[in-house]
């Protein structure tokens, strides 16, 4: 195992304290318990938006706190999901007096860490709503699963929710508003190279040189199934056709096109699988309306991209044109 | 015999702590297989913090010490297994009330309500190849046992069979599900570390010496 780090047991802490350091002017590090908020603490008056999970898929979340999108981030161990001893405190922190809302990536232990906290929260009075994100098309069989995975659609989610809550939205349209997009994306992703944990020491899967995994989760989950060495073009119709078909996007629809890096792969690789990805959408009749193309919701350094299309209307076209001022996305401000 | 009183309630849970640490890496294989690789980690790091909390001070009454697993174990395990196991002890602590001592019916009830609580939050059923496949023939067992010590030992060996049930079964909740058949022949660590916990509650009730500082 080669990494840039000092010791396992200590990557995330020391990571986080060195991202609050870079990004004073816009994010807080709370220590113990870990958790990340605002600059400045809750905006009174607006709901608030949080976000956590395992850590390993930075910029996600903490990356994305700032104006215009979350007002608290809670990273767990790698790959781990957080406890609510640290939930709690944050979501208390993300409270402007007019609820919070918290958006969940549907894992067993996030959804289980997040709904334990919610009820600590509701049960000293602070109005708590989660929403759940579960866009990854690849878990197909959802009444024999846990569901589909939350996946790069979270960001999204978080954006267009984030626009929502800053414009004074109340809790029950920052709820619904979180819901429809989670409602209208979806995404599927794929890995060339598996990642490290770093406590574990080993890859998390033995992949071949010359194959490729299919329907990879953002954990070092294993996919659906593996394919040999094939052209960019090729893999990205494998991971685009199912997501437009389980999204049901018609010709004349509008979308939101995001071509979302694992960590590992060139910038470069991830506008080649772009270029493929909006020749086909224009083929179906799609109007490609928005994109974002870039490492959101990574898998440390694992190399492979996802694919993820979410349906616009004005609304959620409006509120992802909305200003944004966050380490990790920003623009308008 | 025994009786299952506050003391006894501390020695089952430093005894749990013990025997999860003993079977930490079998638990992080067991998880690697099929899940993430940390339960071993997780249930070892939680139990810890259970029995620094009682080196503190010790519990007043079986309700407290139990309460005082759940919050622990709650903050402290992440991922699935702390907010089960946490709601487990927490729904356990309810059943057991004001009682200064637990019978065979107590604990059967105290079993139930935990098992109860498992089903409540992670929504599985029997055979869906998690830690529901341990407790659910426990709390059979318990029910048809005549008093405290004999329940919890036809509880323990009805886990300890249920958690060796596992392993044809395919999993349909948790990460293991995302595998679908690829699940089966493996056991789950859920269920297997359920079996050690109520191993370690009989251990607690009939081994005198537990009582001490012996662990």
């Amino acid at each position: 195992m080669k990494k840039l780090i000092n010791d396992p047991r200590s990557v995330v802490e020391e990571s986080v304290e060195g991202f609050g350091m870079a990004h004073a002017d816009l994010v807080e590090v709370h220590l113990d318990p870990l958790y990340v908020t605002r600059r400045g603490g809750a905006v009174s008056g607006k709901v608030g938006l949080l976000s956590g999970g395992g850590s390993g898929h930075e910029p996600l979340h903490a990356g994305f706190v700032g104006q215009g999108m979350l007002d608290a981030a809670v990273p767990g161990a790698v790959f781990t999901s957080p406890t609510p001893d640290q939930i709690v405190p944050a979501t208390q922190a993300a409270d402007g007096g007019a609820g919070v809302v918290h958006i969940v990536k549907n894992y067993t232990g996030d959804v289980l860490n997040f709904e334990t906290a919610a009820e600590l929260c509701q049960a000293e009075g602070l109005d708590v709503r989660s929403v759940l994100v579960n866009d990854d098309v690849a878990v197909e069989d959802s009444l024999y699963t846990a569901g589909r995975r939350g996946v790069a659609g979270t960001v999204l989610v978080e954006k267009i929710a984030g626009a929502a809550a800053e414009r004074g939205a109340s809790l029950d349209a920052v709820e619904s508003v979180a819901r429809r997009v989670a409602q209208n994306v979806r995404s599927m992703g794929l890995a060339l190279t598996p990642s490290t944990v770093p406590h574990a020491g080993k890859p998390s899967f033995e992949l071949g040189d010359d194959e490729i995994e299919i329907g990879i989760g953002i954990h070092g989950e294993p996919g659906r199934r593996r394919v040999g060495l094939e052209p960019a073009d090729a893999l990205t119709d494998h991971l685009l056709t199912p997501v437009l078909e389980d999204l049901g996007l018609a010709s004349g629809e509008k979308a939101l096109l995001l071509v979302n890096g694992m960590g590992g792969t060139p910038i470069s690789e991830l506008y080649i699988v772009y270029r493929r990805a909006a020749q086909l959408l224009a083929e179906r009749g799609i109007t490609l309306e928005r994109s974002l193309v870039g490492n959101y919701v990574t898998s440390l350094e694992m190399q492979g991209c996802s694919v993820t299309v979410l349906r616009l209307d004005e609304e959620l076209t409006a509120l992802w044109d909305a200003p944004v001022r966050t380490p990790a996305l920003r623009w308008g401000l | 015999m025994t009786a299952l009183d506050a003391a006894w309630a501390d020695r089952w849970l430093r005894e749990a702590a013990r025997v999860l640490a003993e079977h930490r890496d079998e638990l992080i294989e067991l998880d690697r297989a099929i899940g993430d690789g940390d339960h071993g980690e997780n249930m070892d790091r939680g139990f810890r913090a259970v029995v620094a909390k009682l080196d503190e001070s010790p519990s007043e009454s079986v309700a407290a010490a139990l309460k005082l697993a759940a919050t622990t174990l709650m903050s402290k395990v992440g991922g699935a297994a702390g907010p089960l196991y946490g709601t487990a002890f927490l729904r356990a602590s309810i059943a057991a009330g004001d009682r200064t001592a637990l019978d065979g019916y107590a604990v059967e009830a105290v079993l139930a309500a935990a098992r109860d609580g498992i089903v409540a939050r992670g929504k599985a059923e029997l055979g869906d190849k998690t830690m529901v496949d341990a407790w659910s023939p426990a709390v059979d067992a318990a029910g048809r046992a005549a008093d405290g010590e004999a329940a919890l030992e036809a509880a323990a060996s009805a886990a300890e069979e249920g958690a060796r049930a596992t392993k044809p079964l395919v999993a349909r909740k948790g990460r293991a599900s995302y595998l679908g058949e690829r699940s089966a022949g493996h056991l789950d660590p859920g269920a297997v570390s359920t079996s050690y916990i109520l191993r370690a509650a009989v251990t607690a009730a009939v081994s005198e010496i537990l009582s001490g500082e012996v662990t």
